[in-house]
């Protein structure tokens, strides 16, 4: 216990020095049985910017966002968030936690059984005991914000894919978090769609003085939105930096194939096989 | 050898899933006292487990009623003591069928849909999203869900148990010429108080178990269509074994 | 909010209807005659043997229910069973000579006590015992009692022994 309340205070000392980081995860390792997601993960997120997360699918950026909303713990290492080790929280102190992250989930992961603006009042709902009148205000101001006052008695099964994200940015937002988390934001969005989320993560950050962090793969979407990046691949950070600086870092292979597309790298277009003579040889499959 | 390990790993299996259940349920007894407080969800899922119910049970329950006017004359007019069949159909479905069937037909009707919606919750990240709200999703979701099943299952057991009777009523006096006075005095005079509380208890027991075992194969299912599928299979035959075994031991207990 | 209304409506008419089902059935299915609540006394008698007799079973006279079984025990002192039965207190006049006996209704139904009155001018009371009784007919016994008159009647023609 002593330990423990010892490490907790010198984490808190360390978060003081560097007042502008409120994520900073720290020689992370991970791993779900056999496979070994992380091995030495090490990243800061600065307060009040747009961190982009990016790296091909399987390398565990959902599992990132999962180390840092607690939802599960490492292996090793530390997760920070404003100072606090994340995985040493009670269940109680995690929920006091986590009314500080927003988070927007791929497909926006509405309540079905309720409308959009019931949708939007459920964190108050559940965490204030606020008048109806001011409940509807919030609900309204924040439904203006992502531009669905109109569709607030709708269902989400009523609801296009942007708009169900949009709505579940409202909600995000609903309780003023101080991080906003975006997991594939722009995953199968049309292109006026996804340019209207763009703009409103950068607009949340600017006007809301949100920190955002965002997982995605969509290279060029990121590029127009994000202060800073981080590529990971193969369990650690590749590249990190603004997205001119990762441009220049492509002397790492993986990094110059993410980046630039390709279809083969680093990052094999073949999964691991016997060789393809002998097998056809051989006759089994 | 090898069976042996199998059926050693069987039995792990068995052993595990019965401890993760367990501890569900005390998960979801922790949260019922904040749950409590808020009626208005409770409702909501007596309405789903209960209100929506109804039809099925009563029809059902009039058929059930029926066939035992059948089977049950046809039976007793051999032994000559037909004006029994009140007593003996009254028994029947006070005592065993009342409650087995009703719970076979919850697992089926209120079981599945609870467990499919609680997974699809699962697949589709709304479980997750909730945690991710600071909100428990045992106490908003599964509780209050569990806590209406538990309502709804001695009420529909009674229900199906009055309509049955009525269904033996119908076949018994109205078709096939059972004397009404002695169909029922014989009924009231040889079915006790005790004997519709040994339903209730019944009816008590099969609510949690098919409640239990149907928010926490939702819960637990596999985020894909694909697993939320195999937890809604699961439910009813986990359901129905269990409550046709439970019905033996409390037989065997409250005889 | 219209949407609500219709779900506690429909809700209220389920629950309502649910014990509405159990009333009826506490009430018009089950005999409420000296059920738990209704005031009443006890009597007891001791039996040899009581057969299947079960608590719960039906003390009657002249074929009214009168009262049930309470319980059944067994006293090693007296090597007897004891029957602690339940009578209704509106039957308070009961003659303390009154004769209890194990009954069978019916061939194979179950088994009841049956009383029949006496003629004393005193009645039984509250922990009061009946002191007259007959034993169960046990079926198996009647049947040994039948093959033993047959045997012994079989005794007196001239090959004897032959059935062992």
């Amino acid at each position: 216990m002593r330990e423990e309340k010892a490490s907790a205070a010198a984490s808190v000392a360390s978060a003081a020095r560097t007042a502008d980081v409120i994520v900073e995860i720290r020689d992370v390792h991970y791993s779900v049985g056999r496979r070994v997601i992380f091995s030495g993960l090490n990243l800061t997120i600065d307060r009040g910017r747009v961190t982009a997360i990016m790296g091909p699918s399987g390398t565990g950026k959902t599992t990132l966002l999962r180390l840092i909303t607690g939802q599960i713990r490492p292996d090793s290492g530390q997760v920070l968030f404003d100072g606090v080790d994340v995985a040493r929280l009670s269940r109680r102190e995690l929920y006091a936690l986590r009314l500080r992250m927003g988070m927007l989930f791929q497909t926006g992961a509405l309540l079905t059984d309720l409308d959009v603006f019931e949708n939007v009042a459920f964190p108050l709902r559940e965490h204030t005991r606020l008048p109806e009148s001011l409940i509807r205000n919030i609900v309204l101001t924040k439904l203006q914000a992502v531009g669905l006052r109109g569709a607030a008695r709708l269902y989400p099964a009523e609801l296009s894919g942007g708009m169900a994200r949009r709505v579940a940015l409202a909600r995000a937002i609903a309780t003023d978090p101080d991080v906003l988390i975006y997991d594939e934001p722009f995953t199968g969005l049309d292109p006026i769609s996804m340019g209207m989320i763009v703009r409103l993560v950068r607009q949340m950050n600017n006007a809301l003085g949100l920190t955002s962090i965002v997982v995605s793969h969509d290279v060029e979407e990121l590029a127009a939105l994000a202060d800073a990046s981080y590529i990971i691949a193969g369990g650690k950070v590749a590249a990190s930096g603004t997205f001119a600086d990762l441009k220049e870092q492509q002397n790492s292979e993986i990094v110059h194939q993410f980046i630039n597309g390709l279809p083969d790298g680093p990052v094999p277009f073949h999964y691991p096989a016997p060789d393809y003579r002998e097998q056809l040889l051989a006759g089994d499959a | 050898m090898k069976l042996l390990r199998e059926i050693g790993e069987t039995l792990r299996g068995f052993v595990a899933t019965t401890g993760a259940v367990a501890l569900f349920l005390v998960r979801i007894l922790g949260q019922t006292p904040q749950a409590l407080a808020r009626p208005g969800l409770i409702i909501d899922q007596v309405h789903n487990a209960g209100a929506l119910s109804l039809v099925i049970i009563m029809t059902c329950g009039l058929f059930v009623g029926g066939v035992l006017g059948l089977q049950g004359y046809d039976l007793l007019q051999r032994f000559g003591s037909e004006d029994a069949l009140g007593v003996a159909a009254a028994l029947a479905l006070i005592k065993e069928l009342g409650p087995v069937v009703t719970a076979l037909l919850f697992a089926g009707r209120a079981g599945t849909a609870l467990a499919s919606e609680i997974g699809l919750m699962r697949a589709t990240d709304q479980l997750t999203a909730m945690e991710m709200m600071a909100v428990d999703p045992v106490r908003r979701v599964v509780a209050p869900r569990f806590i209406g099943g538990l309502i709804a299952m001695p009420l529909l057991t009674m229900i199906f148990i009055g309509i049955g009777i009525y269904g033996v009523q119908v076949v018994g006096v109205q078709w096939l010429g059972v004397d009404p006075a002695s169909f029922w005095s014989q009924m009231r005079s040889s079915v006790d108080v005790s004997d519709v509380m040994e339903a209730v208890v019944k009816s008590c027991v099969f609510g949690l178990t098919c409640s239990l075992i149907a928010v926490y194969e939702g819960y637990t299912a596999t985020p894909t269509a694909e697993g939320v599928g195999r937890a809604t299979t699961r439910t009813v035959v986990t359901s129905a074994v269990l409550t046709l075994i439970l019905d033996f031991m409390l037989t065997a207990f409250m005889l | 909010m219209r949407s609500t209304r219709t779900v506690e409506i429909s809700t209220g008419l389920f629950v309502l209807l649910g014990f509405a089902a159990l009333f009826f059935l506490v009430t018009q299915i089950t005999n409420r005659e000296l059920s738990v609540g209704s005031s009443s006394y006890e009597v007891f008698a001791y039996f040899d043997n009581i057969g299947s007799l079960k608590p719960g079973a039906a003390v009657s006279m002249a074929g009214v229910t009168v009262g049930r079984v309470e319980s059944i025990s067994y006293d090693q002192n007296l090597y007897k069973a004891v029957v602690r039965m339940r009578i209704g207190s509106r039957y308070d006049r009961i003659p303390v000579d009154s004769f209890a006996a194990i009954m069978t209704s019916g061939l194979l139904g179950g088994q009841y006590i049956g009383i029949d009155p006496g003629g004393a001018e005193e009645y039984l009371g509250a922990g009061d015992q009946i002191t007259e009784v007959q034993n169960a007919l046990v079926l198996e016994n009647l049947i040994n009692q039948l093959v033993a008159t047959f045997m012994r009647r079989e005794d007196t023609q001239p090959e004897p022994g032959s059935n062992d």
